[in-house]
């Protein structure tokens, strides 16, 4: 339980971190949302001056940073002055979709690369393991950009995958049924280009793991004992070795967030990424300090349920933490 | 250390890829900037060898372009000519390095004639020329921000690892947060807090702050490990016993253990930073025009037509992916070099 405690206390606090460091970011930002309008001759600078003591920023930063978090830990992220609409409802919807996209990518990723990582560590040499050595190779000199905007052309050059977006046009009248295959095609690009993103790494990390782990001794036992081979490799090798690969799963995760924002405003997926970007163009603070605490808060939750697996995996940590 | 053969020949690449961007105004036939609004999206030029007459020349030749007509949208090939391709010609001023001016150029033709041999963008400029200049901007703000962020790492990582106590916590919880957070989304945080409207001098050296600013954590947290190591080695301790102060200590014991660590760093960080770079542009928020950099020549790509169309505006993603090569095998081969010498260096030390 100390174990879990100590976890949490520790992502509370990398939440905390976080949007300060975002508000002082921005506290430090010349000019504010309504700088545009100090030009503008037929707006009075008093005006001006009210609209900035409506939205109360002309308070010092501490004292915004308290206020904001105190409404934030209620759930209510602030106001956006660019949408002129509370932040909450609209970075909910908009997390929704990235959660969606990363979401699901990241389980297919997962996917392939263990399946893929353990068939290329049992047999080191074979011509799948110089396959996927030469495809990782490949894939990771090719940058996440240049892949999404390859596969969009590709999408749109064959006509087989829409131009982009999340659902067609009339999305509403759909059946349920057509609904939801609508929304399946328009996830295959983007998600491909995240997997495809992020598998190398993955598939690197996850050969070198199980490599080290068939090395020992009580592999070899098992094997001797006769212990079918996969059963070896997928239940006896693979649970050895997730240690060095949870701390790899938060750390993907941080990296997909970052590709899923390029893959998303590429294919104008309405997720965090092009939301994000408006703000920061828009100098629409709270919702640039909404998106970072959102994504981070994805990344917490993705960690600690990492976290938990090593838990319930790795026997050494569980008495550790019991002590 | 001496370099291994692996080393060798990625770092050749490099040195080429480096050069030819350096002199841009050589090898480019045209200014970046000038736009021949006649032919606009012109695919590559063809090169022939073979006249319409069927008379074979020894140099190839081009036939000049027309506008392009109202049904295809794209210039065509006009029989006038043919312009021969000529070796170091003069056409416009160009300056190298900021210093020497010359208008010699390694290729072109005649007047009339152009030679596209990546084709034009929508305003009519040469691609091959905005490539060339443009990897001056997406290299060098690698290149410079990389040194940044090895700079900040160095000092932050050794001040942490070598004094330990409090600055070693307050240096470290500061790496924990910079790594926790996704970078891409750290980058734009910043970024929007810097005038998104400035010169282009300005804005290359705000990108080069920014993207070196957020990098620093990784190898401040690497070599923290590094000099905590070195530390505790005896001939260091010998050395402190004989009155060493921290400064000669550092200089002469501890900074050189750091030095392939270093190495191995900057080949991983510099791929990535030119990335970095070529995403702001990309987004909109790096050098503006008309100063080509590859992010802003492949965000043209965002529009419809150019996408399905104008395949030739990929090239400076070609360059991009030679580029990424070229540093990924260099930091293959020096990771190999390291782990052949005994320092303890895997691939889980890169996340820990």
């Amino acid at each position: 339980m100390r174990y879990l405690a100590v976890r949490f206390l520790q992502s509370v606090f990398l939440l905390l971190g976080v949007s300060l460091l975002s508000f002082s970011f921005l506290e430090l930002a010349p000019g504010d949302f309504f700088q545009e309008m100090r030009l503008n001759p037929q707006i009075s600078p008093n005006t001006v001056a009210r609209l900035r003591s409506n939205y109360g920023l002309d308070k010092p930063m501490p004292v915004r940073y308290v206020r904001w978090l105190a409404s934030a830990v209620r759930g209510d992220f602030g106001f956006s002055f660019a949408y002129g609409s509370p932040v909450t409802p609209l970075l909910l919807v908009r997390a929704r979709n990235t959660l969606l996209l990363a979401g699901t990518a990241t389980l297919l990723a997962w996917t392939l690369a263990i399946s893929l990582g353990v068939l290329c560590a049992a047999r080191p040499g074979s011509w799948l393991d110089h396959g996927c050595s030469l495809l990782t190779s490949i894939l990771l000199a090719i940058p996440e950009l240049l892949l999404a905007l390859c596969f969009l052309a590709l999408g749109v050059r064959t006509g087989w995958f829409p131009a982009g977006g999340m659902v067609s046009p009339g999305f509403e009248d759909f059946t349920s049924w057509h609904r939801m295959s609508d929304l399946l095609w328009h996830m295959v690009l983007p998600v491909v280009v995240l997997v495809l993103g992020c598998l190398p790494m993955l598939l690197r990390h996850v050969r070198a793991a199980l490599l080290e782990v068939l090395d020992f001794p009580f592999i070899r036992a098992a094997f001797g004992h006769g212990i079918p081979r996969r059963r070896v490799l997928f239940f006896h090798a693979l649970p050895a070795s997730i240690n060095p690969l949870v701390s790899l799963f938060g750390f993907s995760l941080g990296a997909l967030l970052s590709v899923s924002l390029l893959t998303e405003v590429i294919m104008s997926w309405p997720g965090l990424g092009p939301l994000l970007l408006e703000a920061v163009l828009a100098h629409d603070i709270y919702v640039v300090v909404g998106a970072m605490t959102f994504s981070t808060l994805f990344l917490v939750v993705g960690t600690a349920l990492a976290d938990l697996l090593l838990f319930a995996g790795d026997p050494r940590i569980r008495s550790e933490a019991l002590i | 250390m001496r370099p291994s053969k692996a080393v060798v020949l990625p770092l050749v690449c490099l040195a080429v890829i480096h050069t030819i961007v350096g002199l841009a105004g050589f090898f480019g036939p045209y200014d970046p900037a000038a736009q021949n609004r006649e032919v606009p999206s012109c695919p590559p030029t063809r090169l022939h060898w073979v006249d319409r007459d069927g008379g074979l020349h020894l140099r190839p030749f081009v036939y000049g372009l027309a506008e392009p007509t109202g049904e295809t949208e794209q210039c065509a090939e006009v029989l006038h000519g043919p312009y021969p391709i000529q070796l170091l010609v003069r056409g416009t001023q160009y300056r190298i390095l900021g210093v020497l001016t010359s208008d010699r150029h390694l290729f072109g033709v005649a007047a009339p004639g152009h030679v596209y041999v990546m084709g034009t963008d929508n305003y009519g400029r040469d691609v091959l020329s905005r490539v060339l200049y443009g990897g001056q901007i997406s290299l060098f703000a690698g290149l410079l921000a990389t040194l940044l962020s090895l700079i900040l790492g160095l000092l932050l990582g050794t001040l942490a690892g070598f004094y330990g106590g409090w600055r070693d916590g307050v240096i470290m919880r500061g790496v924990e947060l910079f790594l926790a957070l996704p970078w891409l989304y750290l980058l734009l945080a910043l970024r929007a807090f810097l005038p998104l409207h400035t010169g282009p001098r300005q804005t290359f050296l705000l990108l080069i702050a920014v993207i070196g600013f957020v990098g620093w954590a990784r190898p401040a947290r690497i070599i923290r490990g590094v000099v905590l190591s070195a530390k505790e080695r005896s001939h260091l301790l010998a050395a402190r016993s004989f009155g060493g102060s921290d400064l000669y200590l550092l200089r002469h014991h501890v900074l050189p253990e750091t030095r392939s660590v270093v190495l191995t760093q900057a080949a991983l960080l510099i791929p990535h930073y030119v990335l970095a770079e070529v995403t702001l542009s990309f987004l909109g928020l790096g050098v503006s025009e008309p100063i080509a950099s590859w992010g802003s020549m492949l965000a043209t790509l965002q529009q419809y037509h150019i996408l399905v169309s104008n395949w030739w505006m990929f090239y400076p993603g070609v360059a991009l992916v030679l580029v990424f090569l070229s540093y990924g095998v260099l930091s293959n081969a020096l990771q190999a070099d390291t782990a052949k010498h005994g320092v303890k260096w895997n691939a889980y030390s890169s996340l820990e």
